[in-house]
């Protein structure tokens, strides 16, 4: 397979969510993957994988759409999508900005599948959300009830209903930067159930034993944070970057580096250091946030970043150690 | 130590300190980059808490009474108890050294960063009382200190401001948001992901991921400890009631927690009213902070609890007379105290917590928290069900509140307000 090129699959739309074959993930298991779901396939199709986010309805899901499909055309392999919370604890300023734009234009996460259920992309979907918003959606009468003070008791908050409608919308992944792993077993099992997967972030401060339980119950690609902090572009490549990158070396998941990749030489530097692929938020959000809403050139300069993002990941590749084969 | 195997009905009360959850409530829905960290605090909150290794136990009691003025007295309300016709005494946290129940918790939090080896503190503040202990804990155990307060905070709450500055900590406004409480606590969790490996976040109350509910409230249970001892030797008996207010619910489960198993003691958390109790959903605001009144189940800061929000699951702004009390969660202890049956969630509003102000401040020489002010409200309107012998938690003193009181007062008829004319330019 040439991995020059971009791996001829059907559009998102069409794909059957569910060809992957479930990797055994109890404590102590192993991983006995035989086949891959969209997510590492994208990855591995693509090696190495650029990655991208940017929060939905910032300014508006109508410009959310159309900068979408241009990191598509850009050579974006994975784009995810941030579900708005009002409290990202883990942002820095510029996806905060981000996330308080798109609440202010008043993105619901009802619009947000809506939105995902219309797009056509060639690179598969996640969702990028904070833990309160997959426990609360489809919300009962009970808790209505309760808020506006009348009789408990109320039902208790669900995952389910998020991930049915994750999968329904074609959805291929779940990132809860608020889910540590100790506490990620409801939603880890619903988004089995739905062949959805589940990426878990690495911290420079992972270590030992919850290294083991995190990649034991990763699916997709390790989200390999570059840095302690939270998110934002950021000059140079963190030294802990590389240092994460030789603690995961021996295990057998896609790894993708975020937090303060913002430049294509960031992107090879990363890429040469072992990365299966590259995350890039704020430096995206940078340029959205130059433009007003309905604004064309905002769409072609997402699409151009893409490219030297993309560009930049390739070029790390011809220095890479021993890129992993499927 | 596994979290999920420790889990059975017969667990001693050891073990269920370790325990990360609350029946459903509590957890650690934190970014990963924190869970060593917090992994590292409970380790030490086993270590030198629960098993006073190196005499923490011993240190932090020392310190309380030389540095805090404890114990604090458990005082016979003379006049209350005429005008409501039973015995009420008055637990004098107000006597605590920085004016609140507040040093309980920080100054334990503090020293115990010292004992982890750790070099920085960081917290947050709402009205700037937390903000204040820990600066004074900061200086007094010769920590460096940065605070978090929101910027309409800390343009309504000037003289606390200064007083953390005199004590040496430098002050962060946070411009996010609303400015207030909820703001600062993100910012501050955002800068402990940066410097985890060298700060400890002191956190203000009984809120936030394991093991902060249970470490807060056994710093603060000091409270009711005290209080039970006092009434049995000052009344002979337990009390009835015990009445605290609850804001993120540090002074309520410091003052509940001795006589949660004592089951003839009724427990009564009252909660900031504010204007009304309806959420407005357009708006994403709750004219109130009565999150155990009215809250439903979600995860903020850390913790599975009762939370103000919206049915997306937005978090709404919370409003509250008192800025001690306003905030959208509330600790995850009290949720399931709650669920149980076992503490009885209540609110007074604005207006009964400034005429609760008033009248101990009238009748009994106390001026007390606009926070503590809503449990006196409580008492005027609630006495009957309390039973003969009361005990009312007086968490911090007043004088913090004095501005607003006399703006909020000029704004209404208070029954209890006296003639504050005086005061006009
Ligand atoms: C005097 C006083 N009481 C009560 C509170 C509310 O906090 P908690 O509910 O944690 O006791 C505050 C908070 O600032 C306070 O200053």
């Amino acid at each position: 397979m040439s991995r020059e090129t971009r791996a001829e699959r059907a559009p998102r739309s069409e794909r059957t969510g569910n060809e992957v074959a479930r990797k055994l993930r109890a404590d102590g298991g192993e991983q006995l993957a035989t086949a891959d779901g969209d997510i590492e396939t994208a990855i591995r199709e693509n090696h190495p994988a650029l990655i991208t986010y940017i929060t939905a309805g910032d300014p508006s899901l109508e410009d959310t759409k159309a900068y979408v499909e241009a990191l598509d055309r850009g050579g974006a392999d994975l784009i995810e999508l941030g579900l708005p919370f009002s409290e990202p604890t883990a942002e820095g300023p510029t996806i905060q900005a981000a996330i308080n734009r798109a609440l202010d234009a008043g993105t619901t996460p009802a619009q947000f599948f809506d939105l995902v259920d219309e797009l056509e992309t060639e690179a598969p979907l996640l969702v990028m959300t904070y833990y309160n918003m997959i426990l609360q959606y489809g919300p009962s009468e009970a808790s209505r009830a309760s808020k506006a003070g009348a009789a408990k008791p109320q039902n208790k908050p669900d995952v389910r209903p998020f991930v049915e409608r994750a999968a329904d919308a074609g959805l291929s992944g779940i990132i809860v930067p608020d889910l540590p792993a100790e506490e990620a077993d409801p939603l880890r099992d619903a988004c089995d159930d739905h062949d959805i997967d589940l990426v878990f972030i690495v911290a420079p401060t992972t270590e030992g034993e919850r290294l083991d339980r995190i990649m034991s119950r990763v699916s997709g690609f390790a989200y390999v944070q570059a840095r302690l902090g939270t998110t934002g572009a950021r000059a140079d490549v963190s030294n802990a970057t590389h240092d994460s990158l030789a603690r995961l070396a021996g295990y057998d998941v896609p790894k993708a580096v975020g937090f303060g990749v913002s430049e294509g030489d960031h992107a090879a530097e990363i890429v040469a250091a072992g990365a299966d692929g590259v995350i890039v938020g704020s430096a995206l959000v940078d340029i959205i946030a130059d433009h007003g809403a309905g604004d064309a050139p905002a769409a072609a300069e997402l699409e151009a970043k893409a490219r030297e993002l993309k560009q930049g990941a390739r070029r790390g590749r011809e220095e890479a150690p021993e890129p992993e084969q499927p | 130590m596994s979290n999920t195997e420790s889990d059975h009905a017969d667990a001693s009360a050891d073990q269920a300190n370790r325990k990360r959850t609350f029946g459903d409530y509590g957890g650690q829905y934190v970014p990963e980059a924190l869970m060593p960290a917090l992994q590292e605090l409970e380790d030490a909150y086993e270590r030198y808490v629960l098993e006073n290794e190196d005499g923490f136990m011993d240190e932090f009691s020392e310190r309380m009474r030389d540095f805090g003025g404890r114990p604090t007295p458990l005082q016979h309300a003379d006049r209350l108890s005429e005008r409501y016709d039973r015995d009420i005494y008055l637990k004098r946290e107000d006597l605590v050294h920085g004016g609140a129940h507040k040093l309980n918790n920080a100054l334990g939090q503090v020293l115990l960063a010292k004992y982890m080896g750790k070099e920085r503190i960081i917290a947050e503040t709402g009205a700037g009382q937390h903000g204040t202990a820990t600066a004074m804990a900061a200086a007094h155990l010769d920590m460096p200190c940065e605070i978090y307060m929101g910027r309409t905070d800390v343009n309504r709450q000037r003289p606390n401001v200064y007083r953390m500055r005199m004590n040496g900590a430098a002050v962060n406004p946070v411009e996010a948001g609303s400015g207030t409480l909820k703001e600062a606590i993100n910012e501050t969790l955002r800068d402990w992901a940066t410097t985890v490996e060298n700060t400890h976040y002191v956190i203000g109350s009984v809120v936030g991921p394991h093991p902060f509910p249970r470490l807060v409230r056994d710093f603060q249970s000091v409270i009711g400890a005290e209080a039970r001892e006092q009434i049995q030797e000052q009344a002979g008996r337990l009390p009835d009631s015990v009445v605290a207010c609850a804001g993120g619910g540090s002074n309520t489960m410091g003052a509940f927690h001795e006589f949660v198993p004592d089951e003839s003691v009724d427990l009564y958390a009252v909660e900031a009213g504010g204007s009304s109790l309806k959420i407005d959903e357009e708006e994403g605001v709750a004219p109130n902070s009565a999150t155990l009144s009215t809250g439903t189940d979600g995860v903020l800061h850390g913790a599975l609890t009762k939370l103000l929000q919206t049915d997306d699951g937005q978090i709404v702004e919370s409003h509250s007379v008192s800025a001690g009390l306003d905030y959208a969660g509330v600790g995850p202890e009290l949720s399931r105290l709650v669920e149980t049956g076992r503490v009885t969630p209540t609110s007074v509003d604005d207006e009964a917590a400034l005429n609760g102000f008033h009248r101990l401040s009238n009748l009994e020489g106390i001026i007390p928290a606009l926070e503590s002010s809503h449990a006196l409200g409580y008492l005027e309107e609630n006495h009957e069900e309390l039973g003969d012998l009361v005990v009312v938690n007086v968490s911090g003193r007043g004088d913090k509140d004095l501005e607003t009181v006399l703006e909020e007062t000029e704004k209404r008829d208070l029954e209890a307000a006296p003639d504050v004319e005086v005061f006009d330019a």
